[in-house]
């Protein structure tokens, strides 16, 4: 169980809920069905969900309600989604966001 | 294509003003359809707990189950994980464009809720940063630490109660520090209007002395004197400690937060120079405030009015929750920023209003007058109070409306 998984909260009791597999990069992870990708992801230490699209830079979870969409990442079959508000699933391949090319600029992608 | 859906009432928000709405329609026979973006309904009831006067808790996450509970009747569909991006007035009622299709309903109650504050400084992009109403979700809702050990940015009320709130989780927290001094700052980096805040809500404080000093404090209007006796290093409040002579200067991090640096101020909350340090956390939880969150009444026509005592821009409407546009209500704290209990008194009294305006409602204008009793009485005892001029402002927005319908009636 990752360090970052509140177990035994004194106020707030929440159901069982299933362990399920998903991938991250390729990666194999392991989270709880039904929580979103973030909150999953947040639980092993990762944070960066995004590299921004023209400079790079890294980019987490901001709001965690789906307003400020620094969240992307793509699921397969899915494209691009807010990882604040899509719940894993067995399986669900996700990948961070990536830095694009700039064809204006002639910056081709990393 | 999605098949249009037609409802006779449409809700948009499962938060506590949606879900109370709903809970005191579905006698009239209507069908109703609640709409919200988050995958699991009760908004920000979800991750809300305090401790009540009395020394009990009151636990959003118990009352938003109570409220789903009471959905699950045969004329009410309540769907998460739905976005609604556009409105259209037609003759019957509205359309509604989501990401489930098109939905046409005869009554329309936006109950959208508010977002918060950005709260703008160096390093504020770094993975590791967030809104402290992300802090509160991850904790309390997801049940996720937000990192091993963070601060708090911005003395106000919600930064405060969900500072609580993490630390009752056992999450470590390096203090809680004033709005960085910049450009979007305002009132919030200064160490006297921080502490006039804090007298105002001494209410909340953690024991009778601090209660008493407050408001001894408050009626002798000593903010400033406060401020000069403050101990630089803090005060302990709910073991977290309480910086209001410290600001924040920047974040710090390669991939993600390492450290953010801090530094002391004057009382005009200017960086004492060579004060700076270095404190090592990986996350910063940025506590901005709250707004109303009005784009889809922005996007339906209404009008606005600014209103800083309700957190900003807001929907013209009545006390009957009532927009100028025909059948397009409102409720929640998209009618201005207030705690769960009074967001579900007002949806209470938008249902009564619809139920009246369809002709279903039996003595409909002693249920109406009832009901907006209840929301004074809420607003009245509300444990969590967000602005001192909320009654009055309030009042403002009333008489506005009424004098704007008058204007339209008579041109």
């Amino acid at each position: 169980m990752s360090k970052l998984r509140i177990v035994n909260h004194p106020l707030i009791k929440k159901g069982e809920q299933k362990r399920i597999s998903f991938t991250f990069n390729g990666e194999s992870l392991e989270g709880l069905e039904g929580e979103p990708i973030a909150a999953a992801l947040l639980a092993h230490g990762i944070r960066i969900l995004r590299r921004h699209e023209e400079s790079g830079s890294n980019r987490g979870l901001y709001c965690a309600i789906g307003h400020c969409m620094e969240c992307r990442v793509d699921v397969q079959g899915k494209g691009q989604v807010r990882a604040c508000l899509t719940p894993i699933v067995e399986g669900m391949e996700v990948v961070e966001g990536k830095q694009l090319e700039n064809k204006i600029t002639g910056r081709e992608a990393p | 294509m999605m098949e249009k859906q037609y409802t006779d009432v449409l809700i948009i928000g499962a938060g506590p003003a949606g879900l109370a709405a709903a809970t005191n329609l579905f006698e009239s026979g209507f069908k109703i359809t609640i709409l919200d973006e988050f995958p699991h309904p009760g908004g920000r009831l979800l991750g809300q707990f305090h401790e009540e006067s009395d020394g009990s808790w009151w636990i959003g996450r118990q009352v938003a189950s109570e409220l789903v509970e009471m959905t699950k009747q045969p004329n009410i569909s309540l769907q998460c994980g739905v976005s609604v991006y556009g409105l259209k007035q037609i003759s019957e009622g509205w359309e509604v464009l989501s990401s489930v299709g098109t939905i046409e309903t005869k009554y329309l109650l936006l109950a959208t809720g508010a977002a918060e504050i950005p709260v703008p400084l160096e390093g504020w992009t770094l993975p590791g940063v967030m809104s402290i109403g992300a802090a509160q979700v991850l904790t309390n809702v997801h049940m996720v630490k937000p990192g091993d050990r963070g601060i708090i940015v911005g003395v106000n009320v919600l930064g405060l109660a969900i500072s609580r709130e993490l630390a009752v989780a056992g999450v470590d927290l390096a203090g809680i520090v004033l709005s960085p001094n910049n450009l979007f700052s305002g009132e919030n980096a200064n160490p006297v209007e921080a502490i006039n805040l804090l007298m105002s809500l001494s209410h909340l404080a953690p024991s009778a002395w601090m209660r008493l000093g407050g408001s001894l404090a408050q009626k002798m209007k000593m903010g400033k004197w406060v401020s000069t006796f403050f101990p630089r290093q803090g005060m302990n409040v709910w073991d977290i400690p309480l910086l209001l002579k410290t600001t924040i200067s920047s974040i710090q991090g390669k991939k993600s937060v390492e450290s953010v640096v801090l530094a002391d101020v004057n009382s005009s909350g200017q960086i004492i120079a060579g004060s700076e340090r270095e404190e090592k956390v990986d996350f910063v939880a940025l506590a901005g405030g709250l707004y109303p969150l009005a784009e889809l009444a922005a996007v339906a026509g209404c009008s606005f009015l600014y209103l800083p005592e309700l957190g900003g821009n807001i929907p013209l409407h009545n006390e009957q929750m009532k927009t100028p546009l025909s059948n397009l209500y409102v409720a929640g704290n998209i009618t201005g920023v207030e705690g769960a209990q009074v967001a579900m008194a007002q949806g209470k009294l938008a249902a009564r209003s619809i139920g009246n305006d369809a002709g279903l409602l039996k003595n409909g204008r002693e249920k109406i007058a009832e009901a907006m009793d209840e929301v004074h009485q809420v607003r009245k005892t509300a444990t969590i109070q967000f602005h001192p001029g909320i009654i009055a402002a309030r009042k403002r927005v009333y008489e506005m409306y009424d004098s704007l319908q008058k204007e339209s009636l008579t041109s």
